[in-house]
């Protein structure tokens, strides 16, 4: 589990042990409730190229369900696409979650933690990305759309296989 | 995401299996719902030992039942959460509100129910 590695990376590590690599994935997928589930798995599989820990993998769904979640929600109500694309450099995961729909009018505000917006919807999107991720980004426009970008560095973790 | 849901004690114990998010939050809300008002019984237990993914879309369907279930005097209560699961609760502040157990023999404790 620990010492997975693709054949690229062993070509390039110089032994042992796990020095990270590049890579780079694009989705793009209608922004619907089922792919949601899709997208997380996807970008959790290969975040899994680094040894991000089972836990860190975890953060790492919820952050990129709730991004492309709140593309579904929020940004298309008559539906579009979501492109999700994400980034391995070395340790660090990034990942952009992009759309063309409403956009945010007040980006500071959208990320403040409301915990009794509608019912059913607590607003806790962006906490649990910036909670989860290491850092985060978001780029909107009324009416052309929002990018989140959020990344989230693999530390090598002593004495501990988890 | 898979659900069943057992009379024990009086309490209407909600076993749920896989994935609480977006896509299927609607279907637990319309499930658990039903059963409370077709069994006419107010005191829930969610086990949610089976759940593989928690996020806000999820928390929000268990937020809604949790308001629902004040409103008709009942008590709800979380059961053998994963450990990531917990880390969501955690997060979110649910915790404060709604009690979680390690068992549902724990939930089921004439103490928690007091509560």
């Amino acid at each position: 589990m620990h010492e997975r590695k693709t054949v690229l990376e062993g070509l390039v590590d110089d032994g042992g042990i796990s020095v990270g690599h590049n890579n780079e994935v694009r989705l793009e997928m209608l922004a619907l409730p089922e792919n949601v589930g899709l997208a997380r798995v996807s970008i959790a599989a290969f975040a899994s190229q680094i040894d991000f820990s089972m836990g860190e993998v975890e953060e790492i769904k919820v952050a990129v369900s709730e991004a492309v979640s709140n593309a579904v929600i929020h940004a298309y109500p008559q539906g579009g696409w979501v492109k999700i694309s994400a980034r391995l450099t070395g340790r660090l995961l990034e990942v952009e979650v992009k759309d063309t729909g409403k956009g945010i009018e007040d980006v500071s505000q959208a990320r403040e933690p409301s915990f009794s917006t509608e019912p059913g919807r607590m607003g806790l999107g962006f906490v649990f990305m910036e909670s989860f991720m290491d850092g985060m980004d978001i780029q909107s426009i009324p009416g052309r759309g929002t990018t989140v970008r959020m990344w989230k560095e693999c530390r090598p973790v002593e004495g501990s296989n988890d | 995401m898979q659900l069943d849901h057992e009379i024990v004690a009086g309490n209407l114990v909600f076993r749920v299996q896989g994935e609480l998010d977006l896509n299927t939050a609607e279907r637990f809300r319309l499930y658990v719902d039903d059963a409370m008002d077709r069994h006419r019984c107010y005191q829930a237990v969610l086990n949610l030992r089976k759940v593989t993914f928690v996020d806000s879309s999820g928390l929000g369907a268990i937020i809604g039942r949790y308001r629902r279930i004040a409103q008709r005097q009942g008590t709800i209560s979380i059961v053998s959460p994963p450990p990531h699961v917990l880390s969501v609760l955690e997060l979110s502040g649910i915790k404060k509100i709604i009690p979680v157990y390690s068992s549902e023999q724990k939930a089921l404790a004439p103490e928690a129910r007091m509560a």
